[in-house]
């Protein structure tokens, strides 16, 4: 277990509702469910899931901090935005499953092969390093992501694909080499460096 | 009145003089139906008809009009003739409007319409036009039993409306429940804190309203009379008695809360920290705006679990089966008293259901905000461990068995009504020990032990010292035909006696008890029924010589309208009969009869109704039909041009209740072939406007049975059915397949007798 993450229970003891409330994007709206299960329902992934959103809800009331932190579940979430045109009060549901995963993921104990967890690393490796999306070198490592074996298979079965897009010019295929990223690199870096600084300070943990 | 003179009036609009040969109606009207003045009429109901009619009664001296024209129930306005007895043949709705036009079906149509007019003719000598009844009482204040929300609301609207009151308070002081609130649930925008209880506004307008007379410590030990002359003793505590006139009575005695020690596995008895909502308002009194302390030690309560549903909407034996509707907003209210002191006391509901009526919702999402969290989860178990309490509930949402910690535990108890006396139960046992056997039905438990309840009223009624109770103790009349109404003419009930309130509610209610108060002491001063045959002049009377003493009226009478002298002959409260002639269907020596309704009017139109041979194969088929329900059903379904046979003959009667089984068992004898009766629904959802009408009936016609076995007949001839106002497409599929079935089973042998 990270350090973050004693700190944050010792902050906190069995609270841990306040802990959501505030570290947790759109975190305040928690309380504010009232159980009527329509996020649940209204989820096309609902069945998939090991605690669907009601049930996150109520497990944080409960006070089931590892239980919530630790679940696939809310990395499940495709973001198709259903529980939150439907929630009869109104909660940001989608984003607060995402300030979960997060929050998770963040003091270090979301689940680690997770494969939406995983994406998001390599896909976020990726922007930050130039700005820009390399979207070659995204999809090789998301091929090659379980290893040489797997990858090979992946990326025959997307072959035709791949040949379309290079067709139509949506794929440049010399992307490892001439990737065009943004004009100055070095500044994205500081900026985002700061934002996280800003952010972590903003939700009190300290690195 | 010197002698009577009977006109008929036949119309002709609406489709009547193309249909039908009203030159015979007339024919009809004169000779079979003697009438000494017979008129045709384009269009009756205009002013020149009216008129007509109008200067017949006064010029002519008419007494008696037999309208032949639409429904009863059609042009009241125009055919409201209150001097002279009004019969009305009913050839629109009931004939014209229900059969074909064509050549086929002329002549049944015709026979219809010419017994509908037999009929009304035959009725009307047999009526009187009633006079009022020269018993009324003329007293006008109005009594309020109880000094709480309700009371004092009531009390106050009527008051306002120009009524005397007296209002009388068992207890030392007036306020109720809500004087003992530490603030109420919000009544008003934004819905999102507790506010003042406002009873001391209230109890100070009562004090300083001239027309309100407050009797405190004192109670009711009786009650006599009928609307607009009821005497009442009001005992003080000290044992003086006052006796008091009144026209109506406002019974708005309450609740008392559950008895919390009937709940040990909640932990209530077993640590005084367990405590039911009356006590935490204590508490938030006695803590006024600091924090609240818990009873054993007085520590300040960190934590507090309210445990919703407690002993109530459980089926366990000793709990109530119904929910109490204000305790979750309560509980809402009570667990603000924390979080408004101190935002880092912990409380959690734990609810089943969590029900907010009314704006309630807002109010739950104000809570929410504050930080009291709820969980959906039943609680079982409640136990002292070190000092503090355990709350063992099995989590409904995660499915799991859980455990919460707190100082404090607070049980949403429900509402148990103040009705009193049970007297139903009371008089079961009555007629156990009179006749030594057991007549009760299976719902006395005796294997309960009863405690003994005092009476709210002390009715010297006949049938009880109480208003009946309906479902759970609690006094109510039909829910939506009839809200206020009771079993009792001129007693209305309001607030948590009738079903379980919160104040809001609660002064709505009284309000409109306040309002049916005020409507029965006008009607009772002008010799008038009330709901539901509202302004109505009839009142029964009986013949003394003819009677039995057999009991039956005063026992089958729904109202209690009916008490007995020394000599067991019926005394009648005229002003407190619903006039329903239950009392006429149930007398077995036939004595009891109204001026404009009898056992006359109707039997007299049974036997004038033409009567075809056995070999003519056309069956004749009588139906008596509830005129609250059922009749105005047939006009609707008239209305909608839906078809029935010809072969029936439609009676309208008051109630099924009043129904005598010499009609039925005449009718038969007479030669109808079949009996359809049709009343309101019965049983606990009722809807018979005089509450038990429609049940006796069915109850009396399952008895006929031995009657047409005697007499050799199926028992298929005498049908009973229960029908609503609503329905309109089936009580012609009805009518044709009973005519079916009558077909089958083959004509009655005794035509022709």
């Amino acid at each position: 277990m990270s350090d973050v993450n004693t700190a944050m229970v010792q902050k906190y003891r069995n609270d841990f509702l306040k802990e959501v409330e505030e570290n947790v994007e759109e975190g305040h709206w928690v309380k504010m469910c009232m159980q009527c299960g329509v996020c649940s329902g209204s989820c096309p992934f609902g069945p998939d899931w090991d605690h669907p959103p009601q049930e996150i809800f109520m497990m944080i009331r409960a006070g089931k901090r590892d239980e919530v932190l630790t679940t696939e579940s809310m990395w499940m979430c495709t973001s198709c935005y259903n529980c939150i045109v439907r929630c009869p009060r109104e909660l940001p549901i989608t984003h607060i499953m995402h300030g979960l995963a997060n929050y998770a993921h963040r003091l270090g104990i979301a689940p680690k092969m997770n494969p939406t967890r995983r994406f998001s690393k390599i896909f976020w490796n990726n922007i930050a390093k130039t700005g820009r999306v390399n979207e070659l070198a995204l999809s090789l490592k998301l091929y090659f992501m379980d290893g040489f074996m797997s990858g090979i298979k992946n990326a025959l079965a997307m072959a035709g694909v791949g040949i379309g897009m290079l067709k139509t010019k949506r794929l440049n295929p010399f992307a490892l080499i001439n990737h065009k990223g943004v004009k100055n690199p070095k500044e994205l870096h500081v900026l985002l460096k700061k934002a996280r600084e800003i952010e972590d300070r903003r939700k009190g943990i300290a690195r | 009145m010197s002698e009577n003179k009977t006109a008929a009036y036949v119309c002709k609009g609406c489709g009547i003089g193309d249909r039908l040969d009203t030159d015979q109606l007339a024919k009809i009207a004169e000779s079979e139906g003697k009438c000494s003045l017979v008129r045709q009429h384009d269009f009756l109901c205009n002013a020149d008809g009216v008129n007509t009619i109008r200067n017949d009664i006064e010029g002519e001296g008419v007494t008696h009009v037999v309208i032949a024209a639409c429904s009863r129930r059609a042009k009241t306005d125009a055919f409201g003739f209150d001097d002279v007895a009004l019969g009305r043949a009913n050839l629109r709705e009931g004939v014209i409007w229900v059969r074909p036009d064509a050549e086929e079906a002329r002549e049944t149509t015709q026979e219809m319409a010419d017994d509908y007019l037999r009929m009304a003719c035959a009725e009307i000598q047999y009526m009187k036009q009633p006079a009022a009844n020269q018993n009324a009482g003329t007293n006008k204040n109005i009594l309020v039993v109880g000094g709480g929300v309700s009371g004092m609301t009531a009390a106050l609207e009527a008051s306002k409306a120009g009524y005397g009151v007296l209002l009388v308070e068992k207890t030392g002081q007036l306020g109720g429940w809500a004087a003992k609130l530490y603030k109420r649930v919000p009544d008003r925008e934004p819905f999102a804190d507790p506010q003042d209880t406002g009873a001391s506004d209230l109890i100070k307008s009562v004090e300083h309203d001239k027309n309100i007379t407050v009797f405190v410590n004192s109670s009711i030990t009786r009650t006599s009379g009928a609307p607009g002359q009821f005497s009442i003793d009001i005992s003080a505590e000290s044992g003086e008695t006052v006796t008091e006139n009144v026209g109506s009575i406002i019974q708005a005695s309450g609740f008392s809360n559950y008895d919390a020690n009937q709940l040990p596995e909640l932990g209530y008895g077993k640590s005084p920290d367990v405590v039911d909502q009356a006590e935490l308002e204590q508490l938030a009194k006695q803590a006024a705006d600091g924090p609240i302390k818990r009873p054993s030690d007085g520590k300040e309560v960190e934590s507090v679990v309210f445990v919703q549903c407690a002993g109530q909407r459980s089926d366990k034996q000793g709990h109530l089966p119904y929910c109490s509707g204000h305790c979750c907003n309560t509980s809402i209210k009570q667990a603000m008293y924390f979080k408004d002191s101190n935002p880092n006391v912990d409380t959690m509901v734990m609810y089943d259901d969590l029900r907010t009526p009314g704006n309630g919702e807002d109010f739950y999402r104000s809570a929410q905000r504050k930080g009291v969290s709820f969980t959906k989860g039943k609680t079982h178990q409640v136990n002292p461990v070190n000092g503090q309490l355990e709350v063992k509930f099995h989590d409904m949402i995660l499915g799991e068995d859980a455990v919460a910690k707190a100082d404090l535990v607070v049980l949403a108890t429900g509402q148990v009504a103040n009705s009193g006396v049970d007297i139903e139960q009371a008089t079961t046992l009555e007629v156990e020990d009179e006749d030594g056997q057991s007549e009760a039905t299976a719902e006395a438990d005796t294997s309960e032990v009863q405690v003994p309840v005092e009476s709210i009223l002390n009715l010297t009624y006949r049938q009880g010292v109480d208003l009946p109770h309906l479902r759970h103790g609690f006094s109510d009349s039909h829910f939506i035909c009839f809200p206020y109404e009771t079993q009792r003419s001129g007693i209305y009930t309001c607030g948590p006696v009738r079903r379980p309130m919160d104040i809001v509610q609660t002064m709505e209610d009284a309000t409109g008890a306040a309002l049916k108060a005020i409507q029965a002491v006008e009607n009772a001063t002008l010799g008038r029924a009330a709901h539901p045959r509202s302004g109505d002049l009839s009142f029964p009377s009986f013949r003394r010589e003819g009677c039995t003493q057999c009991k039956r009226c005063t026992v089958e009478c729904p109202f209690g309208a009916i008490d007995e002298d020394e000599q067991r002959y019926p005394v009648f409260n005229e002003s407190r009969c619903r006039r329903c002639g239950t009392c006429m269907g149930a007398c077995p020596v036939r004595v009891i009869s109204f001026e404009n309704y009898s056992v006359d009017t109707v039997g007299q139109q049974i036997k004038t109704v033409d009567m075809p041979d056995e070999f003519d194969e056309k069956p004749r088929i009588l139906v008596l039909a509830c005129e609250n329900d059922a009749y105005p059903a047939l006009d609707m379904a008239a209305q909608q041009g839906l078809e029935y046979s010809a072969f029936v003959r439609i009676v309208p009667v008051r109630c099924l209740g009043s129904v005598n089984t010499i009609w039925v068992t005449d009718a038969l004898n007479s030669g109808y072939d079949g009996v359809m009766l049709m009343g309101c629904k019965k049983g606990d959802d009722y809807q018979c406007h005089f509450v038990k009408g429609s049940e006796l009936a069915h109850y009396r016609m399952s008895k006929i049975d031995d009657t047409l076995q005697q007499l050799q007949l199926e028992p298929e001839r005498v049908q009973t059915y229960e029908v609503e106002i609503t329905d309109i497409q089936r009580l012609p599929t009805l009518i044709n397949e009973y005519v079916a079935k009558i077909d089958e089973i083959g004509m009655n042998p005794f035509k022709g007798f």
